[in-house]
């Protein structure tokens, strides 16, 4: 039995991609396999670790628990186009400076996810940010060097703004 | 040339001993560039998946493939017996220095048998991971389920089944330490403590799954594996060996490598099933572990048993331990390590801080149907700390002595070093009390107990832990697997060159996973040359371009590695300096190397670019006197001599909230003071320390693989096996004590561990400070809320 396929239109990075995909397929898996997107990385394949977030339309979602085909039509930002773009290269450094991480395996879902806090322009308390990474595991760190990266990184945005 | 002069280097005020610098590997990771197993994929790549085993304990009757033949895309099928065929034998996991232990050959896939839930028992490769999947789906397999043997307290009696016949019975291994005068210094003891510790199975889900990509290159016979490895010299030599191809042949690569902490310094049936289809089909073959898979494969740790004892006397004088460990080492001793050190290091380590002189250790290994366990991070220690610090704090608690000056009375002076444990181990350039001291300062003692007084009267509950801790890193071989016969490497090496245009090159045997080892030999090498440290490039996790070695483990890497590293570098710039001194007709002592130039020792005066040393050794040699061969490229190997470790000391402090109501566990902050000797940098060493404890208080209070009666496993994924994620954990305060190793020029000692050894041991000691009041106390990791509402009489 051959695989089911469909055809996807979307916008990956900007730029726009139109494959023909298994339908099966999860969005991380193509992102990585078909695109060649390596940054986003499969973890656990359920949903809990976080590895796999990238941004579709804006929000961040799980690259495990959505199937390519339902990304048809949508924008979608993986961490290759969130450092392009320079939209976190503060958090980057600070991540960098802080050794906000160890293997590194969790670092492109964690800077997702803490893009996305950033993106709130709210002060949060340190106990505030540790609730917003609840959803992405690190082995390494232990967390509180993420903690201290994001915290600078929010306060400096908030002093500059 | 003086032993001052070659120092000086790690002295200078701008060295780079000691200081932060940032990780290259780290700025790669954070823009998505790094590079993982799963991120290569070679032409004409195909992909395994592995039917596994439902059931702990089932003969295979029958395997039928034909259905999964016929599947869309599949190129190979190999049952256990197919691949029994290919390789020169199964593993046997035994070592030498284990007297008397003894172990079951083990097939990479099940022939005839299987003995655990998730046991490998036939591959399907395929053009597509999903494709592969499908074929494992369409095998049939007749089983006849057989007894499991699961709970290790019963794995010895009589009426249990036995598990491999041809062992006899179910025991792995037997150890016994014994001071004598154990019991006569139990009879005359003011007061005994006893109590029975459990341990939990947990194991190491490292965030990215055990892969490997295996390409065989059928022209040369050359084969390549690239793989997410912590020891690659040590699967080049098990690979070869098994496979049946000469050492020289294999090249093991490991790329960035998301995260390890023990568990990928392992062999694995599935990993040598795919390199042997990749041999087969003369086409790259890659496999990754899915997270059930892992859960189910992965080597597991710390399952033990443990009955403990301690003798003291009125004014608070530990006279003895006494300790009976029972420990689970699932249905093979793993190869090549084996399944028996968690047990081994309990009873080394168990009171190593103390100064009694009476001690005797029993340990018992057994085999039962759940995956083998095997070394993970810190092995032994939680248990061993964990068992010691609360009989210490029980103690105290009867005598109404303070747990800090419990500690104090008992831990080993600064001065008595070299001095040897009532466990036998020999214990050098440690440093408890000064320990201790910058513990109590940096919680705030006092304060923190006056605090906790207060809050009890309206009715918070909260704990002050204390864990004082050895740990023993950088293993030696005159241990284990060096006299035991392992082909792991115990020494490890560098080769360091300059390049024609004053540029380094550092190949090391150490290997890197995200602590910063590649950062710390470029340290140490720049540091000791006196280059910018941008002028060295380090090259790890590559049999094909590096030194042979041990690999990372046991936090084996700055001090062993380091130490190869600092000899070698210093050979490199002895080399310079006579070249420099024949062309600048100087003598070498007078002239130094500061920041990549050479210069004049006495005032710092610039006299050649180090880009001329390398441009004249090798294009213009002519210009050296024909007596002179510049070599500028110098290897040094490095090992302990007489030493099993190089242990290191340290203490914990922790400070937990209890809610009596629900039994959840807050936890508010934790201390750490340790000494690693020479530190190279803070900053990573900080974060081996603080990634540590966290992993350690997923021990203590969430991490369990928890098996039913019949041996299956029920909770194989991250929704149902709990790990400590950013919410729950503390901030962590780090201290260091440096204490420089005398066993190496450098005086490094290992980190990595540290964390993970003794949180256990301090969490469970703040959770019971907390209860102290209600008379309960928890002795079962992980402390669940549901135990502690037990010990509270709530439930």
């Amino acid at each position: 039995m051959s695989e089911e396929t469909a055809q996807i239109v979307l916008t990956v990075n900007g730029e726009a991609i139109t494959r023909t995909v298994a339908v099966r397929q999860h969005l991380v898996d193509f992102l990585r396999t078909e695109l060649g997107l390596t940054g986003s990385h499969i973890g656990c394949e359920h949903g809990v670790c976080g590895a796999c977030s990238v941004r579709v339309d804006g929000r961040v979602v799980r690259g495990c628990l959505m199937l390519a085909a339902q990304a048809d039509g949508a924008e979608v930002v993986t961490i290759e186009g969130l450092t392009d773009t320079g939209e976190i290269a503060d958090l980057q450094a600070a991540f960098v400076n802080r050794n906000a991480l160890q293997c590194g395996f969790c670092t492109p879902g964690m800077l997702m996810t803490a893009a996305e806090l950033l993106a709130e322009k709210q002060a949060k308390s340190r106990e505030e940010i540790r609730t917003f990474l609840s959803g992405n595991y690190c082995r390494c760190t232990g967390f509180q060097a993420i903690v201290d990266a994001i915290e600078t990184t929010l306060a400096k945005r908030l002093e500059q703004r | 040339m003086s032993d001052r002069a070659l120092r000086a280097p790690l002295d200078r005020p701008n060295s780079y001993i000691g200081r932060t610098l940032s990780r290259a590997g780290a700025k790669r990771a954070v823009a998505g560039r790094g590079r993982y197993t799963d991120d290569f994929s070679l032409p004409r790549m195909l992909h395994a998946a592995f039917l596994r085993s439902p059931f702990a304990h089932a003969k295979i009757l029958s395997i039928d493939t034909s259905q999964a033949r016929r599947q869309h895309g599949v190129a190979l099928i190999m049952t256990g017996a197919e691949l029994a065929k290919l390789v020169t034998g199964p593993w046997i996991g035994t070592l030498t220095c284990f007297s008397g232990m003894k172990s079951a050959p083990q097939y990479a896939l099940a022939v005839d048998r299987a003995c655990w839930v998730g046991e490998p028992v036939a591959m399907v490769v395929a053009r597509t991971r999903a494709e592969a999947e499908d074929g494992v789906e369409r095998i049939q397999v007749e089983w006849e389920e057989l007894p499991a043997v699961t709970d290790k307290a019963t794995a010895l009696d009589p009426k249990t089944p036995v598990l491999h016949p041809e062992l006899g019975d179910n025991l792995a291994f037997r150890k016994t330490i014994d001071t004598g005068s154990v019991d006569a210094a139990f009879a005359k003891a003011d007061l005994v403590i006893e109590e029975t510790f459990e341990f939990g199975r947990h194991t190491a889900v490292s965030l990215e799954p055990r892969t490997l990509l295996a390409a065989y290159d059928t022209a040369t016979g050359k084969l390549t594996i690239t793989t997410s490895s912590q020891c690659p010299h040590m699967l080049q030599h098990v690979f070869a060996h098994t496979l049946g191809i000469p050492q020289h042949n294999v090249q093991i690569i490991a790329p960035d490598v998301g995260g390890s902490f023990g568990l990928k310094i392992h062999t694995y049936g599935d990993e040598l099933a795919t390199t042997a289809a990749a041999i087969q089909l003369g086409r790259p073959v890659k496999f990754v572990a899915d997270r059930l898979e892992s859960f189910m494969s992965d080597i597991h740790a710390r399952e033990n048993t443990v009955k403990g004892r301690i003798a003291v006397s009125k004014s608070g004088t530990i006279e003895a331990f006494d300790i009976d460990v029972l420990s689970g080492a699932g249905a093979y001793s793993q190869y090549p390590r084996t399944s028996v050190f968690e047990a081994t290091q309990v009873l080394n380590i168990t009171g190593g801080p103390y100064r009694h002189k009476h001690y005797r250790a029993r340990a018992t290994v057994v085999y039962q149907n759940k995956v083998p366990s095997s070394q993970y991070r810190a092995v032994g220690h939680p248990i061993g700390n964990s068992v010691a610090e609360h009989l210490v704090d029980q103690a105290a608690y009867q005598l109404g002595i303070d747990p800090i000056e419990m500690r104090r009375r008992n831990i080993m002076a600064d001065d008595v070093y070299p001095t040897t444990s009532a466990s036998g181990i020999k214990l050098k350039d440690l440093s408890h009390q000064r320990c201790l001291d910058a513990l109590v300062d940096s919680m705030d003692y006092a304060a923190l107990r006056a605090e906790q007084a207060n809050l009890r009267e309206k009715g918070i509950h909260r704990g002050i832990g204390i864990a004082t801790f050895i740990k023993g890193t950088a293993p030696g071989p005159r241990g284990y697997y060096g006299v035991g016969g392992a082909p792991i490497s115990l020494q490890d090496a560098c080769v360091i060159k300059l390049e024609p245009n004053g540029g380094v090159i550092c190949a090391v045997g150490v290997t890197e996973q995200g602590q910063g080892v590649d950062t710390v030999m470029g340290q140490i090498a720049a540091a000791t040359l006196g280059v910018p440290i941008d002028s060295v490039r380090v090259l790890s996790g590559d049999t094909d371009a590096t030194p042979f070695g041990g690999g990372t483990y046991g936090s084996r890497a700055t001090a062993i590695g380091g130490e190869a590293v600092y000899q070698a570098a210093r050979d490199l710039r002895q080399e310079i300096l006579q070249l420099a001194g024949i062309l600048l007709q100087a003598e070498p002592d007078a002239l130094d190397i500061v920041d990549g130039t050479i210069v004049d020792r006495s005032d710092g005066r610039q006299r050649l670019p180090l880009a001329e040393i390398g441009r004249i050794g090798h294009y213009q040699v002519g210009e050296l006197p024909n007596s002179v061969q510049p070599i500028l490229s110098h290897t040094r190997r490095f090992r302990l001599v007489d030493d099993l470790y190089i242990f290191t000391n340290g203490i914990h402090g922790a400070y937990v909230e209890v809610d009596t109501d629900t039994g959840f566990i807050r936890l508010l902050k934790h201390w750490v003071v340790e000494d690693c000797g020479r530190v190279i940098n803070p900053q990573l060493a900080d974060e081996q320390v603080r990634g540590g404890c966290v992993q350690g208080i997923g021990g203590a209070l969430y991490e369990h693989c928890l098996y039913d009666e019949a041996g299956q496993l029920q909770n194989g994924s991250l929704v149902d096996y709990l790990t400590p994620m950013a919410s729950e954990m503390p901030d962590i305060e780090v201290v260091h004590v440096q204490t420089p190793s005398s066993v190496s020029e450098l005086g490094a000692k290992g980190v990595g561990e540290s964390g993970t050894g003794a949180a256990p041991a301090v969490v469970m000691n703040a959770v019971n400070d907390a209860l102290q009041p209600f008379g309960a106390r928890v002795t079962a990791q992980p402390i669940t809320p549901q135990s502690i509402l037990i010990a509270l009489g709530r439930i």
